[in-house]
């Protein structure tokens, strides 16, 4: 199998005057859950659509484990797993119903299926529940079948679009617990697409944003942080007047210096010791009770990137 | 392919069966009126007639189309309907395994009932009006029925199909076959009757011509053609883009 999963050159979709997606390049190493962040309508299933060879792009080129998007659709396909925008689960049909029709789609052998079934199923917790038709189901179990099925024919590639959309935090937890531990035991790469930036740090080893069709970066989680700028120190307290936050923003190491909801909030240049800086509080008059550094949340980063975009 | 198509077509036949809640509450009480209208109720007033006149012929040509128009018009509109279709698509499943195992689910399920339907009304026939003679189809009879109900059942699922890929809902698909089904019916005999005296009477002589056998292999010769048609329209309207996009 090739190293590289995923690989897209200049890749663009228009749909009449909207370009939902906008010269894409992008590589994804393989065994690996990459997340695909972004807002409503930023161009996140249209690509996956692309890359499974179900749309043509306007323009570029894509290749999914070695495969033209535009020419060897179907090998794609054949080697990919998928649970997009929908479940696409057959409400009549039950559990097993559901998983032996797509094993059979994939030719699993009818002694395979069986096992592959129960051992999903069982894996997942959806074992004792198997016969029943999915209609009864909740929404977790649909996604966590929906998930089964994307894994049945131990694909090298699965793609997940939003698997956690809709749940309540501890379905979506509990799906998020078994994507890794799944993952993790078949080898399988995962693209994820997902507004949840929580789940992204959670499970992803590299994210790319996307805003609008354009991917504005892509990297490990921590990176983006850095490059963002992530690093942070937030100050309780009195007393922070101007003279005191312009004494700090004159510091070379601090990029910003806010006030929000009565907090200090330091946006730093680079990862260093704050004690001079609270030093520097003190001086010009302030009453400092609690001092945190730390990083900022890749939602903090999502959000600031969204920002310069605009 | 063939393993493809039979697997599209296992996961239809399990899917009608199991509509509504299952045999019992689902495909059952679709299957009481036509079977016991065309099965029972006629043959049991027409007597004879039944098995010797060509409006018999006419009946179970149309039977399929009243038996499938429901479950053909819900083949993609459904899917799409109840977001089935795009993970169908993006499965490694070929487009003509999908457009033909749900044509062949359905044709076979539309077909296979007309016969049933056929055997019904001459047992009916035989155990009511047969007073211990066995009464039978002629074999040019049995193999009209026979080439008729199954380019009906085509017909049915070749317009069916198209509707149902342009549809926006089951519902909007169902109406369309229906009127169309209407359509068919209903055309040809009034639309007859508001012909001119003289061309009735020249059609009837032109078909008259070869015996009762012309116009049905006229007929038979129009729907095979009607038939390759729609199947070719449906295989050239079956897109992958286009249906997602839909």
């Amino acid at each position: 199998m090739s190293k590289i999963a995923v690989r897209t050159e200049n890749l663009n979709r228009d749909f009449g005057p909207i370009r939902a997606v906008d010269d894409l390049s992008l590589e994804i190493p393989a065994g690996i859950v990459f997340g695909f962040l972004g807002p409503n309508g930023s161009g996140k299933t249209t690509t996956i659509r692309l890359l499974l060879g179900l749309l043509e792009p306007t323009r570029g080129r894509a290749e999914v484990l070695g495969f033209n998007t535009r020419t060897q659709a179907d090998e794609i396909r054949e080697r990919c797993g998928a649970l997009l925008e929908h479940t696409g689960l057959y409400e009549r049909l039950s559990g097993e119903d559901n998983l032996e029709l797509y094993g059979r789609i994939w030719r699993i052998s009818a002694a395979d299926r069986k096992a592959r079934t129960k051992e999903l199923l069982e894996h997942l917790g959806l074992w004792e529940r198997r016969g029943e038709r999915v209609a009864g189901w909740s929404r977790g179990m649909r996604q966590k079948l929906a998930v089964a099925r994307s894994l049945l024919h131990r694909p090298s590639l699965i793609f997940l679009d939003e698997p956690t959309a809709g749940l309540d935090p501890m379905a979506a937890a509990s799906l998020r617990d078994d994507l890794l531990s799944l993952a993790g035991r078949e080898g399988v790469t995962i693209f994820l697409t997902t507004h949840n930036l929580t789940e992204a740090e959670k499970l992803c080893a590299q994210v790319g944003v996307i805003r609008a069709g354009k991917l504005l970066a892509v990297g490990r989680p921590d990176q983006l942080r850095a490059n963002a700028g992530g690093h942070q120190a937030v100050i309780l307290g009195r007393g922070f007047g101007e003279r005191a936050l312009a004494s700090l923003r004159e510091r070379p190491e601090v990029a910003a210096a806010t006030l929000q909801d009565g907090r200090l909030v330091i946006d730093l240049k680079i990862e260093v010791e704050i004690a001079p800086l609270i030093g520097l509080l003190v001086n010009s008059g302030a009453q400092v009770e609690e001092a945190r550094k730390g990083n900022a949340s890749l939602e903090e980063d999502f959000l600031s990137l969204m920002e310069m975009e605009k | 392919m063939i393993t493809d198509l039979l697997t599209m077509m296992w996961k239809e036949w399990k899917e009608m069966l199991l509509q509504h809640g299952g045999i019992r509450s689902g495909i059952l009480p679709m299957l009481i009126i036509p079977l016991g209208l065309l099965g029972v109720m006629l043959p049991w007033q027409m007597g004879r007639a039944w098995i010797e006149s060509p409006m018999s012929l006419a009946v179970w040509a149309w039977m399929p189309l009243m038996l499938m128009a429901r479950l053909i018009a819900d083949s993609f509109a459904g899917e799409r309907e109840r977001h089935t279709l795009e993970t169908l698509l993006a499965s490694r499943l070929p487009d003509r395994a999908i457009l033909f195992g749900k044509v062949c689910a359905v044709v076979s399920y539309g077909w296979g009932l007309t016969m049933l339907g056929v055997l019904m009304g001459l047992l009916t026939v035989n155990l009511v009006h047969g007073r211990g003679e066995l009464l039978l189809y002629s074999r040019k009879f049995t193999l009209g029925i026979l080439v008729l109900s199954w380019l009906g059942a085509w017909l049915a699922a070749g317009a069916g199909v198209l509707v149902s890929l342009r549809a926006a809902t089951v519902r909007q698909a169902q109406q369309v076959l229906m009127i169309a089904i209407m359509l068919l019916l209903f055309v040809p005999v009034y639309g007859v009757r508001l012909l001119p005296g003289e061309w009735r009477a020249q059609i009837a002589r032109a078909l008259g011509a070869g015996g009762a056998a012309r116009p049905v292999l006229v007929i038979i010769a129009a729907l095979t053609v009607v038939d390759i048609s729609l199947v070719i329209a449906a295989m050239a309207r079956f897109r992958r883009a286009r249906l997602i996009l839909n």
